[in-house]
């Protein structure tokens, strides 16, 4: 019998994050505390829904690039070298105004299993408003049905995992395509599963962006597993996905 | 003071994993309770209960072997919200949603579609057969906060 999971959840960064160590040790505790503190810096630095942050004052032209926490510049060139690999699709000024959450929320998870890492755990799980990175394994990743509530669509399993969702979900269609500025509706949902959340979640964004079937082909074109779910609920993936398909339809949770 | 309970147990760690997506289809269930099926584990045991600022706004009560304890009401920026856990021993077998904000079309669309997933996450979440779920990004602060007020409850 292994010691019990160390577990702990934290709203932050307008969404919940939630960690799971499976093999805890007498640094854990600790470090989860400085991980959240850290969450919440993130936040204050870059959150666009805060007039003060960085990222606002930035955007309104108060402050100097230089001027920010060094990991602005940091955070903004990914950004621009993701809007280059996506011929623009991700981008850090959706409808013109400076908001790089397209990449700082899958980062900052990747930055909490990194932490994780530092304090000894290869085996835990960090998920934030559904986006997830794992390491060690296997962890069992369920996909929530865009049509059936409470349901799960299929289950992913493997090792160091990072699974990024984009739907049509909250607040209704809330990616836009930046190349028409019109809310993008090809997909009911789109996951794609990889290594390093920061880079799956905004290639996510970007391929959800570009709509049906683009975004899947695009997927495709680069190896990239991806499950898609259309308006229908029909389904299509890539053929990388199936390494990591458990089951089809699975009896939902609950 | 910021809210940090630390929680350890086999099953809590998903207790409060929120996570839903907006269906295409708004006629869905408006139904805000759910009722555990082969949950088994316990509740989480907070190893740091010493926040005093969301005492839950009622006392526990126990009927036979289950029991129920009540959540502080959380206001949000949508309005109150407030959970009622049901725990059969340590485990969740039931919650309610006992206030949650209804003030336009668009709350309660997110609602009476949202409520009954972060329902059904909690328990299912007990059931460990899913470590956790991708697939959305509709979370509701005050749902998670009443039901942790009502989590450390019930562990005291």
């Amino acid at each position: 019998m292994t010691a019990a999971p160390l577990g702990h959840v934290e709203h932050v960064m307008g969404t919940v994050f939630s960690f799971t160590v499976r093999d805890p040790g007498p640094a854990t505790a600790d470090a989860l505390r400085r991980i959240v503190a850290r969450l919440h810096h993130i936040d204050e630095v870059f959150s666009p829904y805060r007039p003060d942050s960085a990222i606002s004052r930035l955007g309104r032209g108060e402050l100097s690039l230089t001027e920010c926490d060094p990991e602005v510049a940091e955070v903004l060139a990914q950004c621009d070298a993701l809007a280059a690999e996506t011929d623009g699709y991700f981008t850090a000024h959706p409808g013109g105004r400076l908001d790089p959450s397209g990449w700082v929320k899958g980062w900052a998870i990747e930055e909490a299993s990194r932490a994780l890492r530092a304090a000894g755990s290869t085996h835990h799980c960090v998920s934030g408003g559904g986006d997830v990175q794992t390491a060690g394994g296997p962890w069992r990743i369920g996909i929530a049905d865009p049509h059936r509530p409470g349901t799960v669509l299929c289950v992913l399993t493997g090792h160091d995992l990072a699974v990024a969702t984009s739907g049509t979900a909250e607040r209704g269609a809330h990616i836009h395509d930046p190349h028409t500025g019109r809310p993008t509706t090809g997909y009911a949902s789109l996951t794609l599963v990889g290594r390093h959340l920061a880079r799956t979640d905004a290639h996510t964004t970007a391929a959800f962006a570009m709509g049906s079937p683009a975004g899947l082909t695009w997927a495709h074109h680069h190896a990239l597993a991806a499950l898609a779910v259309h308006p229908d609920g029909t389904r299509e993936q890539t053929p990388g996905l199936a390494h990591f398909r458990e089951g089809v339809n699975p009896q939902g949770p609950g | 003071m910021r809210r940090a309970v630390i929680t350890a147990s086999a099953t809590a760690a998903g207790v409060v994993l929120l996570l839903s997506l907006k269906p295409h289809d708004a006629a869905t269930t408006a139904a805000i309770s759910s009722v555990s099926g082969t949950g088994s584990g316990s509740a989480g045991q907070p190893q740091d209960a010493s926040h005093t600022s969301a005492a839950p706004s009622t006392t526990p009560s126990t009927t036979g072997s289950s029991r129920t304890v009540t959540g502080t009401a959380i206001n949000t920026r949508y309005g109150p919200v407030q959970v009622k856990l049901t725990l059969s021993g340590s485990t969740i077998s039931k919650i309610d949603v006992i206030q949650y904000p209804t003030r336009d079309r668009r709350d309660q669309e997110i609602n009476s579609y949202a409520i009954p997933v972060l329902n059904q996450e909690a328990i299912a979440a007990q059931n460990a057969s899913i470590d956790v779920v991708s697939g959305a990004t509709y979370t509701s602060e005050g749902y998670t906060r009443s039901l942790q007020s009502a989590l450390d409850q019930a562990a005291k």
